[in-house]
């Protein structure tokens, strides 16, 4: 039996090793072949980059060499696939090789594309890679006074992180001492502060106390850098000295050169994380289309249900688990509390009040997070 | 006559579904319809919402046993 893993993010990593101990013994007897090819010898933790962007962690912590974060068991290669071929139960890897499974997991993740809006790319900032999160770091050091204007463009990874910022820009020039002088403008797609109606109706009264203006029903259609205006599908516009963009995304290059989902996203049934059309290919991550949230922790969650029906199968022939869409996020309010949101596909509970020993609680996690890709926590 | 795509959102609370169909809209050619699917109360009222402040055209929109189906033409 062949398992092969392609992309060891967040959710390739809890996978591979997660399946390493339940078949360790199979593997051992070499009943069972793991292996994992992904595009980079680095693991970057994505949720550090907005700490990054506010002067509370450098980019150095926020990776770890992918060997060291793997199972010894798992055979592991840095050589992306550039070819699926889905029916013939293989992939062609950058270097040429071929690799054939008997069980492919998809999680591939997904990436920013500013192209994607007119002027974007020149006119504004973001905090969604590495240099753009150092480069904004820089931009709000040196920032004296103004507005500062955050659009968002969909979808993309981890929801809240446009709440989140907002909150951050705030207690970022309160602790600067220029609050005063600084105009904070969100600009939101939909018709409330945010479309997960509890974080929605947390963050309005929010925003309100902290003096955060806010524009809903905001669509990011294009950007003048020149005249530092941003302009929205539904006619408005917003002028700027810093602009704040959560980018558009999509799934892989490689996942859309292959004609394996529109935009990039893999069709996925919700509950098996099977691709449609393909009982022994499993997505999970940014990768699929599934109508959950982008976020590390649904990653994780699904990477946990396809790890044990892929022992089950094996094991006694059948699954077990059924995917729920259970994802638990922390939300920063600022520099000092947060708040957590656990939800399903039918449970979405009201919001605690922030508090301190939640935010500490994320602080710990942004180091935890080694440990629980390694599958110790 | 072009197909219909149907984005099925409904049980979904994050990113939820008018943000289910802003993105699909997205992908979508004009001309193009899209049915969505939402089990979400506040969708009867906040989707035509949308759609009429961007400018796209809505052809239905009615609750079927609990579900929301509304179907979107993108017209721009
Ligand atoms: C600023 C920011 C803040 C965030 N905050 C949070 C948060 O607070 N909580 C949370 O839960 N999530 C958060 N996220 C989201 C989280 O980081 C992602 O949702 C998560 O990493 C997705 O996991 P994944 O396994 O699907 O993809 P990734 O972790 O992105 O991994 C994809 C992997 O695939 C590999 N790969 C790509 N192409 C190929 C190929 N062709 N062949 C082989 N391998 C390939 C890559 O090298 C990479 O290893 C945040 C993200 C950002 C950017």
């Amino acid at each position: 039996m062949r398992i092969l893993i392609v992309g060891g993010g967040t959710g390739g990593t809890v996978l591979a090793n997660n399946l390493a101990r339940r078949l360790a013994v199979e593997i051992r007897s070499h009943k069972v072949r793991l292996t994992m090819l992904t595009a980079s010898d680095k693991h970057l933790y994505q949720p550090g980059l907005l700490y990054v962007a506010f002067g509370q962690m450098t980019p150095d912590q926020l990776y770890r060499d992918q060997a060291g974060l793997l199972e010894s068991s798992v055979e592991f290669h840095v050589d992306p696939v550039v070819k699926f071929q889905l029916d013939q139960k293989q992939v062609v890897t950058k270097s040429g090789k071929t690799y054939e499974y008997d069980i492919l997991i998809i999680a591939t993740g997904s990436r920013i594309v500013p192209d994607e809006v007119p002027g974007l790319k020149e006119g504004s900032e973001n905090f969604y890679t590495v240099e753009g999160a150092v480069r904004l770091r820089k931009r709000l050091m040196e920032f004296e006074g103004g507005t500062i204007a955050m659009v968002v463009s969909l979808p993309h990874k981890c929801p809240v992180a446009p709440v989140e910022a907002m909150f951050m820009l705030h207690d970022f020039f309160k602790a600067r001492g220029i609050r005063d002088k600084v105009r904070l403008r969100y600009h939101y797609p939909v018709n409330k502060v945010h479309a997960t109606a509890n974080v929605a109706v947390w963050a309005k009264p929010e925003f309100d106390k902290a003096g955060i203006e806010y524009e809903t029903l905001f669509n990011l259609k294009e950007v003048d850098p020149e005249k530092q205006i941003v302009y929205s599908e539904e006619g408005t516009e917003c002028k700027y000295d810093l602009l704040i963009a959560i980018p558009p995304h999509r799934g892989m290059e490689e996942i859309e050169n292959n004609k394996m989902g529109q935009a990039g996203w893999i069709p996925t049934h919700r509950h098996k994380l099977t691709m449609d059309g393909y009982d022994n290919v499993y997505v999970i991550g940014d990768a699929t289309n599934i109508p959950v949230s982008k976020t590390g922790s649904a990653a994780h969650f699904e990477a946990e249900v396809v790890a044990e029906n892929i022992e089950s199968q094996i094991k006694t022939g059948s699954t077990v688990r059924e995917y729920d869409g259970k994802v638990y996020c922390f939300i920063e309010g600022g520099f000092d509390r947060a708040t957590y949101n656990a939800f399903d596909y039918v449970n979405l509970p009201v919001l605690k009040p922030p508090s301190k020993s939640i935010h500490w609680f994320k602080m710990a996690y942004n180091r935890m997070y080694w440990t629980t890709v390694r599958g110790l926590l | 006559m072009s197909e219909v795509k149907v984005v099925d959102a409904r049980n979904t609370f994050c990113p939820g579904p008018l943000m289910e169909l802003i993105s699909n809209m997205k992908m979508a050619s004009v001309g193009d319809t899209i049915e969505l699917l939402s089990t979400d109360e506040g969708s009867g009222a906040d989707v035509p919402e949308w759609v009429n402040k961007v400018g796209h055209e809505i052809i239905s929109n009615e609750k079927i046993e609990g579900v929301w189906h509304i179907k979107v033409r993108k017209a721009k």
